[in-house]
């Protein structure tokens, strides 16, 4: 048996589902595991992690995503908590990009995108009839793989959303605001009329968060953020995650799984079935995940064993 | 053996330098400029010849030649009035095929969804683009001329012409819109846009050099064109051309290239020459039009 080394945040409130294994019993899983010896076929093997009421933003149940006929994802279901970063791990191709566009409803773009299962947002279905993707997405902002600001000036890129959504405050305080909050004030405060593009990555990604804070939204997704910057402005961005989550709630799709080490404050690990859809294998405490992850099928992942 | 012996720079100084004269790549390279020169030459040598044989026009009157109307004595006809149907037909173009066939462009890339019927709206959009001008002209015939009872006047000539040059018009914006780059669109959607806030304020102003560079071009043809034109009524006898716009677009009309269709039929020598300096006006409005194509790409390029 573990023991548990330091207090969990209160938030978090860790439930056996009854037969499932609970994450305290981390050790008798893996055993359970190397006996069998296989993984697991269904959702009752999983180790889920679940929260208060009041704490959940997401609650996804028994979600698929699929593309035309093609499941890319299978039967998730799991929670993200408020004002924390969440970050979604697992080899490429295992969907993790599209479980998170399906969070603001950006698959909506793919022509042959749909979805069965459902995805609460604070209790609210988010693909049901009458839910404008338009109003979600204000809501659920979105920060890209590869940092696209638009052609424009950097002004015009915070300014863009804002507008659209009706702001009819002072625009160049919240520009200002947007700005500082997202680290990148100081490098371009002299130079706001001049071209986004016309930035480093790491500020062109920091402008595209900038951007993605101006309209105010109450999550951000994060589609491997860093995965086109360098270490340094890596770090900058990491840093930045930790004070954004104070007012938002992040999650992180990465395939760096330092990075989930460092940032995040709940990790789940997606892998890839016989079918090739990425499904749940264990959602936890992020220290806990790597240091004692409850499934053979994470271990091996983070260790470096995955073949 | 030492003498033979190589040091091992010695043998990659050998094996850099001892490559023998790639003969095939510099045959090929010698074909592809022979290419260039001969379809260089063959427009210069019809350029000269025309410039040759219009000299005559331009040195004794430049400006009558530019004023005059149609005429059947040689030293007194002009151009004036296939000028002014020529640029009013471009005129109608840019009104009719511009709008329908951006707005077309923009539903078929922006918001048609991929499906059977659609891929073959735009396969065909692709032949249309290539049918023969002559077969508009019947077309224009049929239902403007004689179905819409417009009879040979000015408006129904521009609209057979909006109607060939809206393929092109089509598919050139399409292929405008089609560059603009999947992340732009995502970046808007992103930030809670709608689809048309997405469209008017990233997709459109990405894609408007290539938006223009290809209208503009299709304009040019249709300044150009003559085939259609002379089945829906474009005359080239004299005429008496006179009164406001409106009078303009509903009576009979010429244009610069029917003119020139004309003139070289004519048995005189002075015609010819005349024809040959109306050509050389056909040319400078299409270059000082391709030239705007040019410029206001560059200045939307440079805007960002």
């Amino acid at each position: 048996m573990t023991v548990e080394t330091e207090p969990k945040p209160p938030s978090i409130v860790e439930q056996s589902d009854g037969e499932g294994p609970t994450i305290r019993l981390m050790s008798s899983q893996l055993e359970l595991d190397e006996a069998e010896g296989i993984a697991p076929a269904g959702g009752d093997q999983r180790v889920q992690m679940e929260f208060a009421d009041d704490e959940i933003v997401f609650e996804l149940d028994e979600l698929s995503c699929f593309y035309g006929s093609f499941r890319a994802v299978r039967d998730i279901s799991l929670q993200i908590p408020r004002n924390k970063i969440s970050a979604i791990i697992g080899p490429s191709g295992c969907g993790k990009s599209t479980l998170l566009r399906s969070f603001n409803r950006m698959n909506d773009l793919v022509d042959t995108a749909h979805i069965t299962g459902t995805i609460r947002y604070h209790g609210v279905d988010l693909y049901a009839d009458g839910v404008d993707p338009v109003e979600v997405r204000r809501r659920i902002g979105m920060v890209f793989q590869k940092p696209n600001p638009f052609p424009k000036s950097i002004y015009d890129n915070v300014a863009f959303g804002p507008k659209v959504a009706g702001f009819k405050g002072d625009m160049d305080e919240l520009v200002e605001r947007s700005l500082r909050r997202a680290a990148l004030w100081d490098d371009v405060k002299d130079k706001l009329r001049q071209p986004g593009t016309a930035l480093s990555g790491g500020q062109q990604q920091r402008l595209c968060i900038a951007r993605a804070i101006a309209v105010e939204p109450d999550v951000i997704l994060m589609d491997e953020p860093c995965s086109s910057l360098d270490p340094i402005a890596t770090l900058k961005i990491e840093e930045l995650m930790r004070e954004l989550k104070e007012n938002y709630t992040i999650v992180i799709v990465t395939h760096n799984m330092q990075q989930a080490a460092r940032v995040s404050d709940v990790t789940a690990f997606l892998t890839m079935g016989e079918d090739r859809a990425g499904y749940l294998v264990e959602m936890a405490p992020t220290q806990d995940l790597f240091t004692r992850p409850a499934h053979r099928l994470t271990e091996d992942y983070i260790t470096g064993r995955f073949g | 053996m030492a003498g033979t012996t190589l040091t091992a720079t010695d043998a990659v100084e050998r094996r850099l330098r001892g490559g023998t004269t790639d003969w095939r790549s510099w045959l090929l390279e010698g074909a592809l400029l022979l290419s260039l020169l001969i379809a260089l030459g063959i427009l210069l040598v019809l350029l000269a010849d025309i410039v040759a044989t219009a000299a005559p026009v331009f040195l004794e009157r430049p400006s009558d030649f530019m004023t005059s109307p149609l005429s059947a004595r040689p030293e007194g006809a002009g151009i004036v009035q296939g000028l002014v149907g020529s640029l009013l037909i471009t005129l109608i173009v840019s009104l009719v095929a511009l709008p329908i066939g951006i707005g077309a462009a923009i539903y078929l890339e922006e918001y048609a969804r991929d499906t059977a019927i659609n891929r073959f709206i735009r396969t065909n959009i692709r032949n249309l683009a290539g049918v023969p001008a002559i077969v508009y002209g019947l077309l224009g015939l049929a239902v403007f001329v004689t179905v819409l009872g417009m009879g040979r006047i000015l408006l129904a000539g521009g609209l057979t012409l909006a109607v060939l040059v809206l393929p092109i018009v089509v598919i050139t914006t399409s292929e405008a819109l089609a560059a603009v780059p999947g992340s732009i669109r995502e970046a808007a959607f992103g930030v809670g846009a709608t689809r048309w806030e997405t469209i008017r304020s990233h997709v459109i102003p990405y894609a408007a050099p290539g938006i223009f560079t290809g209208t503009i071009l299709s304009l040019a043809r249709a300044f150009g064109e003559t085939a259609p034109l002379l089945l829906v009524g474009a005359i080239a006898g004299t005429f008496s051309s006179s009164g406001g716009p409106i009078e303009q677009v509903t009576s009979r009309y010429t244009t610069l290239p029917t003119i020139i269709f004309h003139w070289a039929g004519y048995p005189q020598d002075e015609f010819r020459a005349l024809g040959a300096a109306a050509i050389a006006v056909l040319l400078a409005v299409i270059l000082v039009v391709n030239g705007a194509a040019i410029f206001l790409r560059n200045r939307y390029d440079r805007k960002w």
